[in-house]
């Protein structure tokens, strides 16, 4: 499908959505939003992009397969779920920086388990969609 | 007791897991590191073992919530005792796998998958929250379409559509109870729902609500009106998955439904008799198509069939001999279907097929092989001394006790049909002459030495397990006693998760 | 609200069991993913809705104030949402997958004698 307003609504999209995706990420803890769903919107800029341009751009803009995404989200959760074995708490046990960062707000392991589910949707999301639409 | 470490066989399974995929398509990293994987993984469960068989149940509150709103993980010894198995099997099948596996499959992922299908039984059979058991359940199955499907080609993938669709149903019914049940009592915890449903006026509801459990579990252990999914799909994957398959998903199965019904459910007359039944049913259906099959691994999904009637019927019947004539029978049972479907993966090798008319003397050809299945053999049937005979004592005598004469007749027409047919398989397999006719595509005799030791020893292994099991009967005996006094009796188990609260 | 929503989820489950049982792979399909929504709104409907009071706590108190929704039917929601898209999509791909080979979307044909293979 080629349709210029679609090409050049895209590259405007593409960031946006990417920066709400990355938005919904950090306030996931006490606000609706989360890794999940930001992993989606996420993905889905991807897929519009796919959807405007083909799917062989898509991968090329993307660089690595999405595929590498997955061990690295799935290690940063992991890591990040065990982790507080080390000091003594049981696993998944939300532990808290005492200050707040600036524009990220408070940082916890929670917010590394959701990144890492984030990447993961990403990956599994992309792998699939790319499997289907290059098998035709 | 809390425990902060009792989740240590799920993070191994995980980790190795995730070590792997990032050793993606280097297929003979991924080897090393999933046998040493599960080198770790078994000698954790075997410390997690000990430390609950001597200081009682140990729990663990995720996250540090307590207990009934938190997810609450235990290990009590029926958990640990699985969990134990599943990383014998698991070590077994790693080794068989990393030569009996085509390189293709292995390019494909399998390696990572088969481990996070180990990481989903083992959080299974240790989480205690009911919800929980429904999402590992979705990780073990999710796992477990990915291995069925893995390089597949016409066959495997039928195989798999009508596994997929089965399964799926399975969860849709098992969250459909969750959902219900979380309605009537408003908790997730099976502890504390054990309390809670005791206060519930409206039995019919919860009469209702537990043949939404009996039907998910019973598609998942594949029990008498649900069980054609199985043998039409357990035959196509390779061996190795298949030996994952037909050893360990069945019986979480099983492992589900003695939790759900000694816990939240306890059998009533109603309950009692439909079990019974669907027992009675599943050990005849399984027994009468095991007689008719000729390709090896066919039989062998039969009789899975088969056995897993007998450990409903345990369950039915719900007391503390039966119940621990179910649990031996769980314990043998995960040995030797694992073992039984590996030794098919090897017969294939040695003989180029599956179907016993086109195989033959292979005990003339091999002869120390052919002993060493034959251990298997005939403690999947039950010859005294060995494993499958232990448990049946105390299934009759209970039968026997309870007046169950159908179950009893049952009992004994699989056990004499699993005679038979082993008998059968035996002759046809092993003594007679191979036919003359047709050309013998071994696949063995060009192996160089070391894989050959790879592909005999997991089952050498599990053999070991096997007799085991059967000459030291008196310390599994204990076990089992110790299994379905908790089971029986569960304010030991609901004391460990909730008692915490006061401290 | 409550009414309505009954009446949705049983027919969806009525729509789901329907389709399941037509011999079509793509209807099997689409059953599942019915039912499975059906599922979810049976728990949502089960956790006692309330209206207009989600369980986010105020930023000024540390405790709730009054009457909140109940936060774990959500969660519950939520985990079977994110299971049941992985399901789906796994099945996608496997049902073009067998419908690339078999070339046939009738469950009957699905019944190739097995290919020896290790």
């Amino acid at each position: 499908m080629k349709s210029a307003i679609l090409q050049t609504a895209t590259r405007y999209l593409l960031p946006i959505l990417l920066l709400f995706s990355f938005f919904l990420l950090l306030r996931g803890h006490y606000y609706p939003g989360g890794g999940f769903v930001g992993g989606l919107v996420a993905s889905i800029a991807f897929v519009l992009h796919s959807f405007a341009n083909g799917t062989e751009n898509t991968m090329k803009i993307l660089r690595y397969k999405p595929l590498s995404l997955i061990p690295i989200g799935l290690a940063v959760s992991a890591v990040s779920v065990t982790f507080p074995l080390l000091l003594g708490f049981p696993p998944m046990t939300g532990l808290w920086f005492e200050e707040p960062i600036p524009v990220i707000g408070m940082i916890g392991s929670a917010l590394f388990f959701d990144l890492g589910v984030y990447l993961v949707v990403i990956g599994v999301v992309l792998t699939i969609l790319f499997t289907i639409a290059l098998n035709d | 007791m809390i425990d902060n470490h009792i989740l240590a066989p799920i993070f191994v399974q995980l980790f190795t897991a995730i070590i792997q995929l990032m050793f993606w398509r280097k297929t003979l990293t991924q080897r090393y590191l999933s046998v040493g994987g599960s080198l770790v993984g078994l000698m954790v469960a075997f410390r997690l073992f000990g430390r609950v068989k001597e200081s009682g149940i140990l729990t663990l509150n995720a996250a540090n919530w307590d207990a009934p709103f938190g997810i609450v993980f235990v290990a009590d010894l029926l958990s640990v005792t699985l969990v134990l198995l599943t990383s014998i099997a698991c070590f077994a099948v790693s080794i068989f796998s990393s030569v009996g596996l085509s390189r293709q499959r292995m390019l494909y992922g399998y390696f990572p998958i088969f481990h996070f299908l180990i990481m989903g039984l083992h959080g299974a059979f240790l989480t205690g929250d009911i919800f929980n058991l429904y999402v590992y359940f979705e990780v073990i199955i999710i796992s477990s379409f990915v291995l069925m499907t893995l390089g597949g080609r016409k066959a495997q993938l039928e195989g798999a559509v009508k596994y997929m669709a089965m399964n799926i149903l399975a969860s849709m019914f098992f969250l459909t109870g969750i959902g219900i049940l979380y309605g009537i009592t408003g908790s997730l915890n099976m502890a504390d729902l054990s309390i809670r449903i005791q206060e519930v006026q409206n039995k019919a509801l919860i009469g209702i609500t537990s043949c939404f459990f009996i039907i998910g579990f019973g598609i998942k252990s594949a029990v008498f009106p649900l069980y054609y999914w199985l043998p039409s799909s357990y035959h196509t994957p390779p061996s190795a998955v298949a030996a994952t398959f037909g050893g360990l998903l069945t019986k979480v199965g099983i492992y589900a439904m003695l939790r759900v019904f000694s816990l939240i459910f306890v059998p009533d007359e109603f309950t009692r008799t439909l079990l019974m039944v669907i027992a009675v049913l599943t050990i005849l259906t399984g027994a009468f198509g095991a007689l008719i099959k000729t390709n090896i691994r066919r039989l062998f999904s039969y009789l899975i069939v088969c056995h897993i009637g007998f450990m409903v019927g345990g369950i039915a019947m719900f007391s503390k001999i039966a119940l621990m004539g179910a649990v031996f029978y769980l314990i043998h049972d995960i040995m030797v279907k694992t073992n039984m479907f590996l030794i098919a993966g090897l017969i294939r090798q040695l003989g180029g097929t599956m179907d016993m008319g086109k195989l033959g003397g292979l005990y003339r050809d091999y002869p120390k092989i052919s002993l060493l299945i034959a251990i298997v053999l005939f403690s999947l049937v039950g010859i005294p001394p060995l494993s499958g005979f232990w448990p049946k004592i105390f299934l009759f005598q209970e039968a026997f006790a309870q007046h169950q004469y159908f179950y009893v007749a049952a009992l004994i027409i699989g056990s004499f049909v699993t005679l038979y047919v082993i008998a059968k398989m035996w002759s046809e397999v092993f003594w007679k002459n191979p036919p003359t006719e047709e050309e013998i595509d071994n696949r063995f005799a060009p192996m160089p030495p070391y894989k050959k030791i790879l592909m005999v020893l997991p089952i050498a292994l599990l053999a070991l397990v096997t007799l085991y099991i059967g000459l030291n009967a008196e310390a599994i005996v204990k076990v089992a006693d110790t299994i379905s006094t908790q089971l029986i009796d569960p304010s030991a188990y609901i004391d460990a998760v909730l008692g915490n609260k006061t401290d | 609200m409550e009414l309505l929503l009954v009446l949705i989820l049983g027919l969806l489950y009525a729509a789901g069991v329907y389709l399941i049982l037509r011999r079509s792979m793509v209807k099997l399909l689409l059953g599942i993913i019915l039912w499975g929504n059906g599922a979810n709104i049976l728990i949502f409907v089960l956790g006692k809705i309330t209206k207009g009071s989600p369980p986010v706590i105020d930023g000024a108190y540390k405790v709730f104030q009054d009457v909140y929704a109940d936060p774990i039917p959500q969660a519950l929601i939520l985990t079977a949402i994110v299971i049941s898209f992985g399901l789906t999509s796994f099945a996608i791909v496997l049902l073009k997958r067998v419908y690339a080979l078999v070339d046939s979307d009738d469950l009957d044909d699905l019944n190739t004698p097995e290919e020896e293979d290790i």
